[in-house]
Parts: structure tokens; sequence; C-alpha cells
């Protein structure tokens, strides 16, 4: 053992994946749960729906990269002030400054200190308000997510199934996961508010 | 603020992209290297594609919670009665799908008891059970959910599996695999199936191991956190690891192989468990090294950029195998 040559080896490529592991954990798991109130507020102000998706997307963005550094816990009043300087630096650019906007995003910090529902709870939860989103999703979408995620048919089973041409039921698939997460994250599908 | 893409491209845009990479790489099966790498690329391009992916991968990977529905147990009641009220179209599915597929005894499986699950080489699949227990397959790993309401029972056919499991007394849950029986005590463990036996690895909590054959001359042994044990019909070793030694061991977990000291044949047979491209190292002098590193999984070419960059050695691709001599 001890006669072998020995080569330590630590790629920076390698500890850069590991630190974006650790973002993305943090970003799904104390990020993302915020999307329904996030989304609520940047709404306000009559912005129309591509905007609003900007706006998100922006945010996650800016979030994201302002937490390579390390990650605050809870995230809850981070990614509140962050979405505030988001929507004051827009404001601004807009040179339309209604008051109640910057306002109201006081009422939604009241929430900021929600403990975490019990896992059990979640775990019971999260099939209920997995059904509820499958309720919500237009009819061709449900059938191609039922059967790919409840029956587990593969997209060439489905298409043989069908009828339908494999790149179609991969578009059907594709449209699902887009409307799923925005059901998830957006609506109320019986979560503690 | 750093990090903000200068190109402007609507959230839709990217999310319509990010969908199509997620489907190609967790469903579509044949996910590739070089589609890992342009994967890659296009990640690298902006942050904001990498929070599109994220968002849109957790959401889908929430969805395979609906497999729940096809061997949800009769004692969790309000859901159970929801799940019907709701899914009267499942049922019209089901039957839509019988007639087309022809058979008239077509029995939709979702009260069934027996769920198969599996990954092809380099695949790494999620799978949440109605109880809110995970398991976790690794790379071409085969394995069968049987519940009931008093049993729960997963067979390893074969690779490796990572179990976080919400214990239940009156239902335990049991891994079978190549003669061997690992009971859940209240726990996360790792069982892989490796040939002529089975590796155990215990997280958090504790495990039962045994052999399924009563007859055996063989106590059961109980194995807390850090243990490991290896067994085979006929042997049986416990060794206690090191909680990064125990990271390292579940490394796959994130997309990682971890090595610490670990000489090039035992690296080259991880990642050839990984990839189909196979990493063959002929060289005895070569064989004598070691290496301490990260890497991902699937990326056959990390390894040889490193042994031709850091170890200085000669890397050659042939057909579907990579060579590394002197």
């Amino acid at each position: 053992m001890a006669d072998r040559p020995r080569i330590e080896f630590e790629g920076a490529p390698a500890s850069e994946t590991v630190r974006l592991e650790r973002l993305k954990a943090w970003f799904v798991e104390e990020v993302l749960p915020l999307e329904s109130v996030l989304v609520q507020f940047l709404s306000r102000g009559g912005r129309g729906k591509a905007e609003v998706e900007d706006l998100r997307q922006e945010l996650y963005t800016k979030v994201c990269a302002a937490a390579r550094e390390g990650f605050p816990h809870p995230a809850r009043p981070f990614v509140f002030t962050v979405a505030r300087n988001l929507l004051i630096d827009r404001l601004r650019h807009e040179q339309i400054v209604p008051f109640d906007t910057v306002e109201n995003l006081e009422d939604l910090n009241i929430a900021i200190d929600e403990p975490a529902p019990d896992r059990v709870v979640i775990a019971r939860q999260e099939l209920r308000r997995l059904q509820l989103a499958l309720d919500k999703l237009p009819e061709r979408l449900r059938n191609a997510l039922v059967m790919r995620k409840v029956e587990g048919l593969s997209i060439r089973e489905i298409a043989q199934r069908t009828g339908l041409a494999e790149k179609t039921v991969e578009k059907h698939l594709t449209e699902a996961m887009r409307a799923l997460a925005h059901i998830l994250y957006r609506e109320n599908l019986g979560r503690p508010a | 603020m750093s990090g903000v893409p200068e190109v402007y491209m609507s959230a839709d845009e990217i999310d319509a992209r990010a969908s199509e990479f997620i489907l190609r790489q967790h469903d579509v099966g044949d996910w590739n290297e070089s589609d890992q790498q342009s994967l890659d690329t296009w990640l690298d391009e902006s942050l904001s594609h990498r929070t599109s992916y994220w968002r849109l991968e957790a959401a889908w990977l929430r969805a395979d919670r609906l497999d729940a529905l096809k061997h949800l147990p009769a004692d969790t009641g309000e859901v159970v009665s929801n799940r019907r009220r709701r899914f009267g179209f499942v049922v019209a599915a089901a039957v839509l799908v019988a007639a087309l597929a022809g058979t008239a005894a077509f029995n939709y499986p979702w009260r069934g008891t027996d769920v198969a699950y599996a990954t092809n080489v380099g695949g790494h699949r999620t799978i949440l059970l109605a109880d809110g227990s995970r398991v976790e397959l690794n790379t071409d790993t085969d394995l069968r959910i049987e519940t009931d309401a008093t049993h729960r029972t997963v067979r390893l056919v074969k690779g490796e599996a990572f179990f976080q499991i919400r214990h239940d007394a009156a239902r335990p849950f049991v891994v079978l695999a190549n003669g061997h029986r690992v009971t859940d005590l209240g726990t996360e463990f790792l069982v892989r199936e490796n040939g002529d036996g089975v590796k155990v690895a215990v997280v958090e909590g504790r495990a039962r191991l045994e052999y399924t054959d009563e007859s055996k001359e063989h106590q059961a042994i109980v194995l807390s956190p850090g243990e490991e044990a290896v067994s085979t019909r006929n042997a049986l070793s416990v060794t206690k690891k090191t909680v990064t030694e125990s990271e390292s061991e579940l490394g796959w977990r994130h997309g990682m192989l971890m090595f610490h000291h670990t000489a090039l044949p035992d690296v080259a047979a991880e990642y050839n468990r990984y990839n189909r491209t196979k990493i063959v190292i002929a060289d005895p002098q070569v064989a004598a090294l070691t290496i301490s590193a990260t890497l991902p999984t699937t990326d056959v070419g990390a390894f040889a950029r490193m042994a031709q960059n850091f170890l200085g050695l000669h890397v050659e691709k042939e057909g579907d195998e990579v060579l590394i001599s002197r």
C-alpha cells in the first residue's frame, strides 16, 4: 500500500458540480415552495401573464446568483427582499409608482416564519395535491401523463396504444410537465397558506 | 447584478427547451454522453436556464408519486376514497387502453400489489411511495414493490437502491435480494445486489439482515448507522465506515462518483457500472495508481481527461472501449 504512487486530484469542475447540486437542493426545497405567494405579488399592478413569468424567471436567477456564496436559512425573508428590490427597480424603470404595490409587500411578509408542516402530513397532502393538479390539466395532457406516470408506459407504448406519433406524445408530455409545474407551484391545492 | 443573462429569452421559451431536455433524459430512454454534453452546455449558458431546468425537473419527479395510485393500500382511507371519486377518468383511460390493446381481460393494476421499476445503464430514478417512503434506484437496477395492508416488500432483482423508509412496525418494510432479507427498523439504508450476495449499508436508524433460507445456520444481525455488511451464501463481514466513506458510497444519488485513494481498476469498475462505454486498464503499472477525486457518473470523458492531463497517461478510444495505458 505504502509504496503505491499516490496522486491527489480534486478538479475544479467537480467541486463546481457539487456546489451546483447544493444550490439546486436549496432552490427546490426552499425557494420553489414560495412561488405561489411570489407570483401573486409579482402579478400586482396589472401585469400580463408573460411579463409575470419573465419577472419570476428573473427573480429566480437573481436569487440563485446571490445565493452562490451561501444559502440563507430560512430562505423566505431573503427571497422576499430580492423580490422587493426587483419590483422597485422595475417600477422605477417604468416610471410609474403605484404606492400600494410596494406597501402590500409588507402584508406578504407576515407569513415569513410559518413552521414547516409535519413530514407525514406532507406525504399525504402531496398525493392529494398531485391528484388535484392532474384534474386541472387539459384532457390530452392528462391522458398522456396518466399513461406515463401512473401506468408507467414508455413513450413508444403510449404512441402504440393511442395511435399518435411518438413526437406528438413527447410534445404532450413536455406540455404536461410545464403545466403541472405551474399548477403545483402556483395554485392553492389544499396547502396551508 | 452578475450572473443575470444579457440576452433576452422569454421564460416560456426557456421552459420549453428545459422540458425537452428533461423528457429526453428521464423518459425517452436513450440518453447518452453527447446528450449530457449538450444539456451541460445549455445549462452553463445562463443561470436562468438552470433554474428553469431545476424547477421543471422537480415538478416532473414529484409527479412520479402518482404511481402510488397503482399500489396504494386500502388503509389510507381518505386518500383512497378521494382517489376513487376523482379518478373516473383513470378508469376510462384504462378501459380505452384495454379496448385499444384488444385484451378483454385487461386488469388495470392500480389496486394491484406488484409493480416493477427499472433503470438503464447510467439511469437514476426516485420512487415516492404512498406511505411517504422514498426509494432511489441506481444504474442498471431492477426491482419490484409488493404492498398490501400488512406488508411492504421490495424484491431487488439486480442493481442497487437507497431506501428512506417511513417506519411502521405493523407493516414492516422488507427488501429481498440474492437470498437475503433486510428489514427496516426505522431507517435509511442502501442495498446492492452484487452477483453472489448483497451489500447493506445503514445511514440512519437500524436494519436487520438475515438469510431468507431459514435452514441456514446464521443469526440475524442488526446494523447501525455507518455499518456496512457484505454477505454471500457462506460468508459475512461487517465494517464500520467513516462519515466520508459513507457519503462517498451515496455520491451516485447526486450523479457523482467519489474516490478516496482508490486504485484505478476499481475506479474503472465503478465507472463501467454507469456507462456503456467501458474503461479498460490493461497495464499493471497503471493499475497500481490510486486517485482521490469526485467525478460525474456518466461522464467517461471527465475520467479520460483526468487520466490524460493529471496522471499523464495514454488514453485511446476504440469502439465502445476507452483503453488506458502508460
